[in-house]
């Protein structure tokens, strides 16, 4: 049975070419790796290899022949009868049905796409699990909190351990991971070189072989040079591996600004990892809020980028003293209420907003402040009901202001929350500069309660 | 200065940076009661360390004692590879397979030598793109192999990874990684894995002389040596990273001393010989599986095909390729060795029938099963619902 050579694709683009020369002729024997003929495609000429054995029946298409589409049959092999001649006839009829299939599918997932971001019906308020009554509270730093988290799943299971640089006997660079050497010992406490790229790797690894690495970076400025393997490695193995590949691990470190640091330390990377499917990107305010989802972040089954914020490791909040505090992934906090106008922030812009809502109460303004705590996936719900509620929004965030979580919000806004409008959302970003050494242009260069404050006047016209 | 081959303690050049580290909180390890100066150990441990310690054992004792039932498996599994991805050619100049699409042609003993001698679904293998004949090597279903590669709901990642995102689990295959050199810290962290749960598994990790000069490669280097990781860090030496003559793109071309200044003992393979790669892989593992650390072998192998699909490989002479075709041949050297022992020649045609036919089953069964549904362009993107 003669098998059909034909016209092959030898790149991704290539749709036709030029059959620029045969180097056999009919009745030539050829067995597989000889070459048959050069072909030139779109980007380059190629050597067009036999890969059955048999003598060359007829040669169809002359050399010199351009414009000869992919597929067309351009020779034909008598072969051997190996139970493989019908494979390539199969190939048209295969092309065909994608090609008609094809249509109808794309339409199918814009309606999904569309259903995904049009207003949902219900916008219910996500609360965080209720406390006991009589739970007590206890004053913790974020530092503290942090440390807890960690040291109580570490308790729980033996498969989390701590790596990164000076975690182990420096107790950490800003002492989050202090004491936890002492109680889990250098097998589950380890220090690294330093080596982001590297150790971020094996971290990734080490939860792709079925461990729970919490990787810590000094900070995530550091991280920019581990950051294809939180990308390409962690966020998107299980999505390639059709769900069979987990990544469970947690990236955590101070991000955003820190003080008088300049350019190269101080960066705000949550919009950089929010804007990547197959990451959970955390970045809360109070200690709280850091414990119970630092705790979630470790038990997740997905890669989590945990963002902390230096200047706010010492800051004391009260953190309800139970065994098993974890809060909900994916959840925003209303963390002051009030139905004049919305202040959606997250981390340290959470700090400012509530003291700009205290300065604007004042002035007879009642603020309500959402923290988002989780940057993706997004609480658009929690955000859209306030909006709802009060009709105006300002979102605050300490951060550059161009492709920022702010522009996100806006535009959830735009799409989802236009006819709640009563005023343009505005945003109050840092400046779109590198941060600045300077004490003076540093303080200009940040958000801070005032600016805040002026924007929020302005959405409600006074 | 003094210069001196091995620098000691009393010297006053290499003390310094002594006093300097302990001048930091960091350096508690010096308040250990029994800890000697952390540079006195490691000069200790430096008259110890030979590059071509294990190169020896391996010269000693160069071809792997096949019994005639061994060697005609790795025949098979290295026809196997080959045929499949001759077949995985055809198809991509079919336009059934899309994208990139990098064939193992000519590298085949590299695999079947070093991975027969693993413990399949205890030991973990993990590689670059270039990754059918791993797979195929750790026993994997050409089948499903051949689905990815066509983009359909059976492939091993629903369709949604394609030829270089690839994985089992339940192989201990962790892919089939698109970005050169990013799987040897990953490889790294699965031989972590191995340590911290104390399960004995070793870790071998594949790259290419291209992904050699990548940066995060020497980091990797030196962890798994400071921390004595058991992974063998496998360097595929085909000659060209994508276009490039290794001599082109390399000071060092001799890739097994590449862990010399990280103490990690080199092994120089001759790749097209599947039984030198797995007596090679023997001295290998039983270093590593001792708890040693790291060992850094290269294979010196050849890709009779372009980079990927649409490389016409212009930067290398036919003759070259022909010349490694016709004399070095890892098929036909396995071929020739088989009928000099008096396997029959049926028998051999009898396998390449047989591959031809799986071959031919796996390619039937990519090019007739269904694409994926639309529905799977939204799952797996995380694994838990927030």
């Amino acid at each position: 049975m003669a098998i059909e050579l034909k016209m092959p694709a030898l790149s991704p683009t290539m749709e036709e070419g030029t059959l620029a020369k045969w180097l056999v002729k009919a009745g030539d024997e050829v067995k597989s790796g000889d070459i048959l003929a050069e072909i030139e495609t779109d980007k380059a000429t190629m050597e067009f290899e036999a890969i059955d054995e048999g003598v060359i029946g007829e040669i169809l298409v002359a050399e010199g022949t351009e414009g000869v589409k992919v597929g067309t049959v351009i020779a034909t092999i008598n072969g051997e009868d190996d139970g493989k001649a019908a494979a390539p006839a199969a190939a048209p009829a295969v092309e065909q049905t994608v090609a008609e299939s094809a249509a109808p599918d794309v339409q199918d997932a814009k309606a999904k796409a569309a259903a995904a971001i049009a207003p949902k019906a219900d916008l219910k308020l996500a609360v965080d699990p209720e406390l006991p009554a009589g739970t007590a509270m206890v004053p913790t730093t974020v530092r503290e909190a942090l440390r807890d988290a960690m040291a109580e799943e570490m308790r729980a299971d033996s498969r989390v351990f701590v790596m990164g640089e000076e975690v182990a006997e420096y107790q950490g660079a800003y002492k989050v991971t202090q004491g936890l050497l002492e109680e889990f010992g250098p097998d589950r406490v380890i220090d690294t070189p330093i080596t982001e790229y590297g150790f971020a790797g094996i971290g990734t690894g080490a939860a792709m072989g079925g461990l729970r690495p919490i990787i810590e970076f000094m900070t995530f400025n550091f991280a920019m040079q581990a950051i294809d393997h939180i990308i390409n490695s962690a966020a998107k193995t299980n999505y390639m591996s059709g769900g069979q590949m987990r990544c469970p691990i947690v990236f955590r470190g101070p991000n955003g600004a820190a003080s008088r640091v300049g350019a190269q330390h101080s960066q705000n990377y949550g919009p950089w990892y929010a804007n990547v499917p197959g990451l959970v990107v955390i970045a809360p305010y109070d200690a709280a809020d850091a414990k119970g989802l630092l705790r979630a972040a470790i038990r997740s089954e997905d890669p989590v980028v945990f963002l902390e914020n230096e200047l706010v490791y010492g800051r004391t909040f009260d953190v309800p003293k139970l065994d098993d505090f974890v809060l909900p992934i994916g959840k925003a906090r209303i963390v002051r209420e009030g139905k004049d106008v919305t202040i959606v922030s997250y981390s340290i812009g959470v700090g400012f907003a509530l003291e700009a809502a205290a300065k604007l109460a004042d002035e007879g303004i009642d603020a309500e402040v959402v923290d988002l705590r989780t940057l993706r996936p997004l609480d658009t719900a929690t955000v859209l009901a306030s909006l709802a509620k009060t009709n105006r929004m300002v979102v605050a965030e300490e951060g550059f202001p161009v492709c920022s979580i702010a522009s996100e919000i806006i535009a959830v806004a735009m799409e989802q929350g236009f006819d709640y409008l009563d005023a343009p959302v505005l945003r109050v970003c840092n400046e779109d500069v590198p941060l600045p050494y300077a004490a003076n242009l540093e303080k200009a260069a940040l958000i801070n309660a005032d600016k805040i404050a002026v924007a929020v006047r302005q959405v409600c016209y006074r | 200065m003094a210069k001196s081959a091995r620098p000691s303690a009393a010297n006053p050049a290499a003390a310094k940076p002594a006093s300097q580290t302990a001048a930091k909180p960091r350096a508690s390890r010096a308040a250990k009661p029994a800890a000697e100066p952390a540079i006195a150990s490691s000069v200790a441990d430096e008259a110890a360390f030979a590059l071509r310690s294990l190169q020896q054992a391996h010269a000693n004792h160069k071809r792997y004692d096949a019994s005639d039932e061994e060697l005609l498996k790795f025949y098979e599994q290295m026809v196997l590879i080959r045929r499949f991805e001759e077949k995985a050619g055809q198809l991509y100049g079919l336009g059934l397979i899309g994208g990139f699409c990098h064939l193992y042609i000519g590298q085949e003993a590299v695999a079947v030598g070093l991975q027969s001698a693993l413990d399949e679904g205890h030991d973990s293998v993990i590689t670059g793109y270039r990754d059918h004949g791993h797979m195929l090597a750790y026993g994997i279903d050409p089948k499903v192999i051949m689905a990815e590669l066509t983009g359909r709901a059976a492939g091993i990642s629903h369709g949604k990874g394609g030829s270089m995102h690839m994985f089992s689990t339940e192989h201990k295959f962790y892919g089939g990684h698109g970005i050169v050199g990013a799987q040897v810290p990953l490889g790294a962290g699965l031989a972590f894995a191995h340590k911290y749960r104390g399960d004995g598994g070793v870790c071998m990790a594949y790259f290419g002389d291209g992904a050699s000069n990548q940066g995060q490669v020497y980091e990797t280097f030196n962890m798994a040596a400071l921390w004595k990781l058991p992974i063998i860090f496998v360097v595929e030496n085909n000659g060209y990273a994508m276009g490039t003559a290794v001599k082109r793109g390399s000071a060092e071309t001799h890739f097994y001393r590449r862990g010399t200044a990280f103490r990690i003992p080199g092994m120089d393979v001759n790749g097209m010989d599947v039984l030198e790669v797995r007596q090679a892989a023997e001295v290998a593992l039983e270093y590593v599986r001792a708890g040693n650390g790291p060992v850094l072998m290269e294979l010196k192998t050849y890709r009779y095909r372009g980079h990927s699909m649409s490389d016409p490989a212009k930067y290398r002479s036919r003759e070259e390729v022909q010349d490694m075709r016709d004399n070095h041949d890892p098929i036909e050297g396995a071929k020739a060795e088989l009928l000099k022992r008096g396997v029959t020649e049926e028998k051999i045609k009898e396998i390449d029938k047989r591959i031809r036919q799986t071959v031919a089953e796996s390619a039937d069964f990519a090019e007739t099963s269904p694409e994926p549904e639309m529905a799977e362009l939204y799952t797996d993107v995380l694994v838990e619902t927030y």
